[in-house]
């Protein structure tokens, strides 16, 4: 099967040409659901048959080129369409077609009655084709491409719903912020193409980070990294440029589950990860790394704490936990920040399509003050939205519970105590925040009305959930939407167990680790960090961390359950902060203000209109106008352009010979 | 390599094309439509015979045709094609049928002297390409400027007169100089070669060897000229009047054709004849270029008009070829080469998109537009394919020239300096915001105009113009090589003409 994975990449193509091209012909929306989920699970399929394979393989032999064609052949630049099956590569592989086939499956439900169903499906086939070549392709440009097609994808869906209104803009704004911000980012990765080929000769990953290991200038390695950085925190929403993240919440919700959650996000992560023996080579920079995504973590969480929407909630949700994934590389704890990648795609792909669900039910409703006491009408979406959200909040023995603390206790052990408080603080607020959303979501009374006319709606046909002829209740989604949920809740569960730290698991350690070790091995052997701590430490930090989200939970419910007057007191107490967190730090209005705006005004008001029309072309009009008076002259003798060229032509001519006698 | 009469066949078919139009009776649109379509297309085939027969692990000129012209200066008729003009000589046949498809519902009136001109055109534009001849090429040159002048003047929009008028005197001025330092070249030549010459062969030996004070004053009158065409930004502002101001076919020869003359003229004639002055200059051609390129994408991002945005992004695209060029190292030049093909099948695209819809509506103001993704889909589809070529998407043919020119000059010797491409990488921030941004505001949103409720999406003709140049854009895309291989060779040995000479110091270094 690994000499097949080239059919992961291009079993999506394949769905993506048919439903583009005959999507609108074939209009029966279970055959379009059916091709589009269908090429995702092959892959699946394909992407587990490799990994069985790999796993039967001794450890030295477990990475396999994949070798297709000669993409550029340029003086040193070689570079093929080769797909690099690794330990690493095949994580990232069975979370984004095993995650993005349950994602397809849902959506078939989610999305039924749309008039673009097919465009749909086609869009999503095409990001998964971006995404794998994100992860498989053997080299940066492969690489790259993989992660301007995933950009694209992000554009073309949260600007799916293209005629209608978001906030105080159009989705359309959201996707244009959203390709735009990451194309900053791009901008970084591009630089840090170019140093590693000006460097290392080459940018096929085995030359570069073979040549890597035993290159020691550590300027160029920081250069090199901070570019890359600058890509990742494009991509993975990252300050500085985590903007466009909570605006991508536009698109359809399968969408913010599946590329804003679950996989394209988290392609930075991904990426710091695969160069990881060049970040172990730029201290100053790994530093930073560990700093602007405990920096991010605890910044984002801080926003989703009075956030009312609830997508809202989840994409500064998404932000925080991808900035602990970021405090995960740079503490050099890389296979911890892979291992929170995929539980991170199990909990919040399930929370933003129960989140989903419940929308669905709302009648588009996202306002959580406007929900409550759900959960006896939706109970599959409540169950497992409360497993997420326990998992999330880092509960044992739930996944999240594993990944978060690997994670807190490295920042801890290789880091330093401040980023371990920055993350236990961030976890405090991830679990206040998230039960937040789910008290007021599921329990409490019932604050809705659905009388009222649904806000929005694209779609030409009410869908089924709803289609009880505006209902006053609200109703659990269909079974294509639930099952899908109940086995996300399950792998939300279950996730974690293969990454049981050393200390629990005994002799096997733990498997996580020991499965993506040699791809770290290189790294992990340049930072060169010793085990000083004991693990009495380890258990007091995990218990701590434990008994921090517990209270936090217990104080969402005493706020939100019980004294609901309490949240009122306390935003009207810290009026300042809380519209500073209300308004996220006003990032966004600074952006437009400094960056944005400038920009554009110069460029209309000086760089063209003076610029252009007045000074540059003042002067070519002067000098028009001077050949234009000969020529004026002349056209009363003799009318007509071609004329005009003569004449010209002839004081050319002569001025050349003139000046080739008298010289 | 032997006399070949290919290339002057490929001369003389729009040629004679063009003075059998001129029998068509004036009534018979139709023919005269279907015989223009005809000629250029047989054009398009004997130039793919060419690059069927063409050997890409030559590097010097193949298919030469000469013979004596005017004697006693030893001016000669002299063609043929190496891998740097092939790819342009085929970008232009393959574009000038389609162009002229496309003008099939734009051109109502004098549809006999349009399709005249665009043979005459397609004519010059060859020419300029295959000249191995320095007066030969000078005459193509100017030539070329008659047809696009009565393009733009006669079919042209309301301030055609000011655009035509303009674009003429802008590129006069230049041509002038230009051939004043022809023929003060080919004087200097004299006295090494035993005799006055252009023959752009024989100079290429005598020339680098000039004092480079002398090269600098040549390179200056070629490169002034060649950088009118291209544009390079302070010398750009015609570029955006013509193109409003062309019919649409005008507009699609202008960027796609026209502009990369200026490009190809410094590849074969500033570079390899001037190489001291050529790399004394670079970083000043370099900055130039990086300014156009930033500042190009600037200016595109506000205008109101959709064919002045395109213009504008050209002048930004064209500063990346600029960049390419003076960096010269292999990836760059081969950047640039590939670029200047690329950069005319997606401005071409967008041009006949914009085209497209202007005849349809007429008007070419975006706030006009708004929400018609609903009413014409396909449109949508073709636009936004369009747009992301020329973004630079990967996988699509702009990314890998800008990728190889970028590379290039982060790497040049003879820039040796990190910034220029710092700067100019950041134009693949704004081509996505001026791009995306005319997109939105073009096709997403609702219908604000309710007479666009009534637009008809692209028909069969207007596809079948379309569809080959995506086809190439996605070609180009993912498997470059067909094309990057043609220029190889050539690439190669202008590098080395230019860096390996008896007073540069710089040395052609081999890759790891």
């Amino acid at each position: 099967m690994i000499n097949l994975i080239y059919l992961t990449v291009a079993l999506p193509l394949l769905g993506f040409l048919i439903n583009g091209f005959f999507g609108n012909k074939i209009k029966n929306e279970k055959v379009i659901g059916a091709i589009g989920s269908g090429v995702i699970g092959l892959s699946f399929l394909i992407a587990l048959g490799a990994f069985v394979e790999t796993l039967q393989l001794p450890v030295e032999e477990r990475k396999n080129i994949v070798n297709l064609f000669t993409w550029l052949d340029v003086a040193g630049i070689k570079i093929n369409f080769a797909y690099q099956v690794d330990q690493l590569s095949l994580v990232m592989s069975l979370i984004v077609t095993g995650v993005g086939f349950i994602i397809h499956i849902y959506s078939i439900g989610y999305m039924h009655g749309d008039k673009s169903f097919w465009r749909f499906f086609a869009y999503l086939n095409l990001f998964i084709f971006a995404m794998m070549n994100l992860i498989l392709g053997d080299n940066f440009v492969v690489l790259f491409l993989g992660w301007e097609g995933v950009g694209l994808c992000s554009y073309l869906l949260i600007g799916f719903w293209y005629d209608r209104k978001f906030e105080k803009s159009t989705t359309a704004d959201a996707a244009k912020k959203a390709f735009i911000v990451n194309r900053i980012g791009d901008f970084g990765f591009l630089l840090g193409m170019f140093l590693i080929y000006l460097t290392f000769g080459s940018l096929n990953f085995n030359e570069v980070f073979s040549r890597a290991s035993i290159y020691s200038n550590e300027f160029i390695f920081s250069l090199i990294a901070l570019f890359l950085f600058i890509g990742a925190t494009g991509k993975s929403a990252q300050i500085p440029l985590f903007v466009w993240l909570p605006d991508a919440m536009a698109g359809p919700t399968p969408v913010s589950a599946l590329i804003h959650a679950a996989t394209m996000v988290t392609a930075g992560v991904y990426m710091v990860a695969r160069c990881s023996i060049i970040f172990a080579s730029a201290p100053d920079i790994m530093m930073l790394v560990a700093v602007i995504g405990a920096f991010t973590a605890i910044f984002a969480a801080s926003i989703g704490l009075v956030q009312n929407d609830i997508k809202k909630v989840l994409a500064y949700s998404t932000i925080s936990q991808l900035g602990y994934m970021f405090l995960a590389m740079g503490v050099g704890a890389f296979s911890a920040g892979i291992f929170h990648v995929m539980t991170h795609a199990f909990f919040k792909a399930l929370l933003f399509l129960g989140a989903g669900s419940i929308i669905h039910a709302m009648h588009e409703q996202q306002d959580i003050r406007f929900y409550g006491g759900l959960k006896k009408y939706m109970p599959a979406t409540f169950k497992t939205f409360l497993i997420a959200a326990l998992a999330i909040s880092g509960i044992p023995p739930l996944s999240g519970f594993f990944s978060k603390d690997e994670i807190l206790w490295y920042s801890f052990a290789n880091g330093s105590i401040v980023l371990w408080i920055v993350g236990v603080v961030t976890s405090m607020m991830t679990a206040f925040y998230m039960f937040r959303l789910y008290f007021l979501t599921f329990e409490g009374k019932e604050r809705f009305n659905l009388h009222k006319e649904p806000q929005q709606r694209g779609k030409k046909a009410e869908p089924e959930a709803v289609d009880t002829h505006h209902s006053t209740l609200p109703h659990e989604s269909p079974k294509l939407m639930t099952i899908p949920l109940i086995v996300l809740a399950a792998l939300s569960i279950v996730g974690g167990f293969i990454g049981i730290p050393a200390i629990f698991s005994g002799e096997h350690g733990n498997l996580f680790h020991n499965w993506l070790e040699p791809v770290f091995k290189n790294a992990n052997n340049k930072l060169n960090y010793y085990g000083t701590h004991t693990h009495f430490e380890e258990i007091l930090l995990m218990a701590l961390s434990v008994i921090f989200a517990v209270s936090a939970i217990l104080l969402a419910r005493y706020i939100y359950l019980k004294k609901p007057s309490i949240a009122d007191n306390i935003a009207g107490k810290f009026k300042g902060l809380y519209n500073v967190l209300w308004n996220k730090y006003y990032v966004d209005e600074i952006y437009d203000a400094t960056v944005v705006n400038p920009i554009v005004k110069t460029s209309d008001k000086f760089l063209w209109r003076i610029n252009d029309n007045k000074i540059i072309d003042g002067v070519v009009n002067g000098t028009a106008s001077v050949i234009g008076l000969a020529s004026g002259y002349f056209r009363k003798v003799q009318n007509g352009v071609a004329q005009f060229y003569a004449f010209i032509m002839i004081i050319g001519i002569a001025a050349a010979l003139f000046w080739l006698i008298l010289r | 390599m032997e006399n070949s009469f290919l290339i002057s066949y490929l001369l003389l078919i729009p040629l004679i094309g063009s003075f059998l139009i001129l029998l068509i009776p004036r009534d018979n649109e139709k023919a005269i439509r279907y015989a223009g379509v005809l000629f250029s297309t047989i054009a398009f085939i004997l130039s793919l015979v060419i690059f069927y027969f063409f050997d890409y692990n030559h590097s010097g000129f193949q298919f030469i045709h000469k013979f004596g012209w005017i004697a006693n200066l030893n001016i000669s008729y002299n063609v043929g094609v190496d891998g740097l003009s092939l790819l342009l000589v085929l970008l232009t046949t393959f574009l000038t049928p389609l162009t002229l498809i496309s003008s099939w519902a734009g051109i109502n009136k004098k549809v006999k002297e349009f399709t005249f001109l665009m043979l005459m055109l397609e004519l010059g534009m060859l020419g300029v390409f295959v000249s191995l001849d320095l007066f030969l090429f000078y005459i193509f040159w100017e030539a070329m400027l008659i047809p696009m002048y009565f393009i733009i003047g006669v079919w042209g929009g309301d301030r055609r007169i000011y655009a035509s008028v303009k674009f003429f005197v802008y590129t006069m001025f230049g041509s002038l100089l230009m051939l004043v330092a022809i023929v003060w070249l080919a004087v200097n030549a004299a006295p090494a070669l035993g005799h006055f010459s252009t023959d752009l062969v024989e100079l290429y030996s005598i020339s680098p060897k000039f004092e480079k004070e002398v090269q600098i004053w040549m390179f200056l009158a070629f490169a002034l000229s060649f950088s009118i065409k291209v544009p390079l930004f302070p010398l750009h502002t015609w570029l955006p009047d013509a193109h409003v101001q062309a019919p649409t076919a005008g507009s699609v020869i202008l960027a796609s054709v026209l502009l990369k003359m200026g490009t190809y003229g410094l590849l074969r004639f500033c570079l390899p004849l001037f190489p001291d002055a050529s790399i004394a200059a670079a970083p000043y051609m370099a900055v130039l270029a990086i300014i156009g390129i930033i500042y190009g994408a600037l200016v595109a991002m506000v205008q109101k008009d959709m064919k002045k945005l395109i213009a504008y992004s050209s002048v930004s695209h064209l500063g990346f070829v600029v960049l390419g060029i003076f960096a010269m190292s292999e990836e760059s030049v081969q950047g640039a080469v590939i670029q200047m093909v690329n950069h005319g099948l997606s401005t071409g695209a967008l041009f006949l998109l914009v085209g497209i819809i202007y005849e349809r509506t007429h008007t070419r103001e975006i706030s006009e537009y708004g929400g018609i993704a609903k009413v014409v889909p396909l449109y949508s589809v073709a636009l936004m394919v369009a747009s992301l070529s020329s973004i630079g998407l990967p996988g699509l043919n702009g990314f890998v020239g800008e990728f190889l020119i970028l590379v290039g000059s982060f790497k040049s010797q003879v820039y040796n300096n990190w910034w220029f491409t710092i700067f100019a990488t950041s134009g693949v921030i704004f081509a996505a915001v001026y791009l995306l941004w005319m997109y939105q505001r073009i096709i997403y949103g609702e219908v604000k105009n309710p007479r666009m409720n009534d637009l008809k999406d692209l028909n069969k003709r207007e596809i079948f113009v379309l569809v080959p140049i995506f086809i190439f854009i996605i070609w180009i895309g993912v498997y470059p090589g067909t094309f990057l291989n043609v220029s190889k060779a050539s690439t190669k040995k202008v590098i080395e003409q230019v860096l390996v000479n008896p007073n540069s110091n710089l040395k052609v270094t081999e890759n790891k």
